[in-house]
């Protein structure tokens, strides 16, 4: 099956920096954030054809199934003058170049210096067993929750105080607003609702 | 030449001829299924409800096809239309696809892959971008509103239902739909002693989580009492108010396969996929394709008289139940149910 993993690769691997691309030369901006979530897929794809299943489907619940959807909510909602936005482009190039060349030289020194090497003992001591014994969700399971799962501990921690700070950034007590109390409107019976009273004619209460 | 034709060609013609068979198949059912819900809800209002196209409007879902399909399909011209066009054809696309993981008997499966689960999780995932792309190149403001209060409600929902899924993988401990189907074989009933029976099913240990997906589910697909996105007082139909001929059509037939997909995925997670509800002779000699279909039927009949009993829900109340009432039970309830697995040894038994 070379052949044809060979050909999806070439689609999957085409695909993606084309809409990468895309995300970057289009005018809309919604085109933009759609392409993006095309880049998302058909990365998601590659993973796949590497074996990661597990990686790739969790990519697209996500990145495409949450965070894009996000993106995908701001940029509908904002109001953009295409036009105007294009025109301060030059503006933002040279931070965008610094940017770019700041990642592409990370990548560089990332890929080319091997600074994952686990050594020697523990590779010995832990051998990956042959891929039809082990599922992709096992094999991470059973890495994640014993060796490493101080750090898996430390990043959800970091993700939660995130959250917490986001929602205390943005929650906001109002004074006079109507709230609903659920177990209040639940606990109501007609005696504490209702009074009956006897009125006389021609007085009122 | 004959290598390559039996490696590749034979493989995928065999994959092709299952997928398009499991699709019609799966049309029909469709077209009965939206037939049913018209029906079941017309008897709790004591109407006849359609009656006459065929011999008790069973035609009816075949006549509407043909009318959506002859008629003209409008496009506004402020409208985006690549993506106008695009988003029923996303929508009712990823729908079907999500059934190539569903064992519907045993062995009977057009992809029996190991992260079965996972993958109806990713692509209904998905399917909100049929929402958002519709509401939003309609360019008008009832349809963006619809599909912004639509994709919202369907994501709060994705997370309890996620939870709950993670609930029964605990007990399975396998992401195989077969597999979680395999694992009801035994359960609560056979621990007592009984043979075969649904008492063995995962309704009965996960009870609570079984109602919070029912819900969930409603939710996830907008039927109501959750049909804001289509709220017709107030926002006419949602992100589908521009829509009209084939490219409505399709969106109905993407919803109404998200329900289908619904559930089966109730039936197999819960309801024990394709097992017969009492292991002894006259139950076993039916085959598991009807089982599976039965009890699928089943919840699609509880879906429907929902639909006729309940009315609808306010907005925030929906988030509220959303984030507010499912979210922790259903969170709580993964870390219970771990917990008993780990205390009672059940875990080693996997």
């Amino acid at each position: 099956m070379l052949g044809l993993q060979a050909l999806f690769f070439y689609i999957f691997a085409f695909v993606t920096i084309g809409s990468a691309l895309m995300v970057v030369f289009l005018r809309n901006p919604v085109h933009s954030v759609l392409f993006l979530i095309l880049a998302f897929v058909s990365g998601a794809g590659l993973f796949l054809l590497a074996g990661a299943e597990f990686l790739a489907l969790i990519l697209i619940v996500v990145y495409v199934g949450a965070v894009a959807i996000l993106f995908l909510f701001v940029v509908m909602m904002l109001d953009i003058d295409i036009a105007q936005v294009r025109g301060r482009m030059l503006e933002y190039a040279p931070i965008g170049a610094l940017v770019g060349l700041v990642l592409l030289a990370e990548i560089i020194i990332a890929v080319t210096g091997n600074y994952y090497d686990p050594g020697t003992p523990l590779v010995t001591s832990q051998p990956i067993p042959p891929l039809e014994t082990v599922s992709n969700i096992q094999a991470l399971g059973s890495v994640l929750y014993t060796r490493y799962v101080f750090f898996f501990q430390v990043s959800g921690m970091i993700l939660l105080v995130a959250m917490i700070g986001a929602i205390v950034l943005t929650l906001r007590h109002r004074e006079g607003i109507k709230r609903q109390s659920v177990s209040e409107q639940v606990s109501h019976t007609g005696k504490n609702s209702i009074e009956v009273r006897k009125v006389e004619s021609g007085k009122g209460i | 030449m004959t290598d390559f034709f039996w490696t590749y060609l034979w493989p995928a013609i065999i994959i092709l001829a299952e997928s398009l068979l499991f699709l019609v198949v799966l049309m029909i059912l469709i077209a009965y299924i939206l037939l049913a819900d018209r029906k079941i809800w017309a008897a709790v209002q004591i109407r006849r409800g359609p009656n006459v196209v065929g011999p008790f409007g069973l035609f009816q879902s075949f006549a509407d096809l043909l009318k959506f399909v002859f008629k003209e399909p409008v496009i506004p011209a402020s409208s985006d239309k690549v993506i106008f066009l695009l988003a029923p054809l996303l929508g009712v696309t990823l729908a079907l696809s999500t059934f190539a993981v569903i064992p519907v008997a045993a062995g009977w499966v057009v992809a029996d892959i190991n992260v079965g689960i996972l993958y109806i999780f990713a692509i209904s995932s998905l399917e909100v971008y049929g929402v958002l792309m519709g509401g939003w190149a309609s360019n008008s403001k009832y349809a963006f509103l619809g599909s912004l209060r639509s994709a919202a409600q369907m994501v709060s929902y994705e997370v309890s239902i996620g939870l709950v899924i993670v609930t029964v993988l605990l007990c399975v401990g396998s992401l195989n739909l077969t597999d979680i189907v395999i694992a009801q074989t035994t359960g609560l009933g056979t621990m007592l002693g009984l043979p075969n029976t649904f008492l063995d099913w995962h309704w009965l240990p996960l009870f609570p989580m079984f109602i919070v997906f029912f819900i969930s589910s409603l939710a996830e697909t907008n039927r109501p009492p959750f049909d804001l996105p289509e709220a017709e007082s107030e926002l006419v139909a949602g992100y589908m108010v521009e829509y009209g001929s084939t490219p409505y059509m399709m969106f109905m037939l993407g919803e109404y396969a998200a329900i289908s997909l619904m559930c089966s995925l109730m039936t197999i997670l819960f309801l024990g996929g394709w097992l017969p509800p009492f292991g002894f002779a006259p139950f076993t000699w039916v085959p598991g394709i009807i089982w599976f279909v039965l009890k699928a039927l089943l919840v699609f009949f509880m879906f429907a008289l929902v639909k006729a009993f309940v009315p609808r829900y306010r907005y925030d109340q929906l988030m509220r139940l959303g984030w507010k009432v499912f979210l922790p039970l259903s969170l709580a309830m993964v870390v219970i149910v771990a917990f008993v697995l780990q205390l009672t040894g059940w875990s080693d038994m996997l």
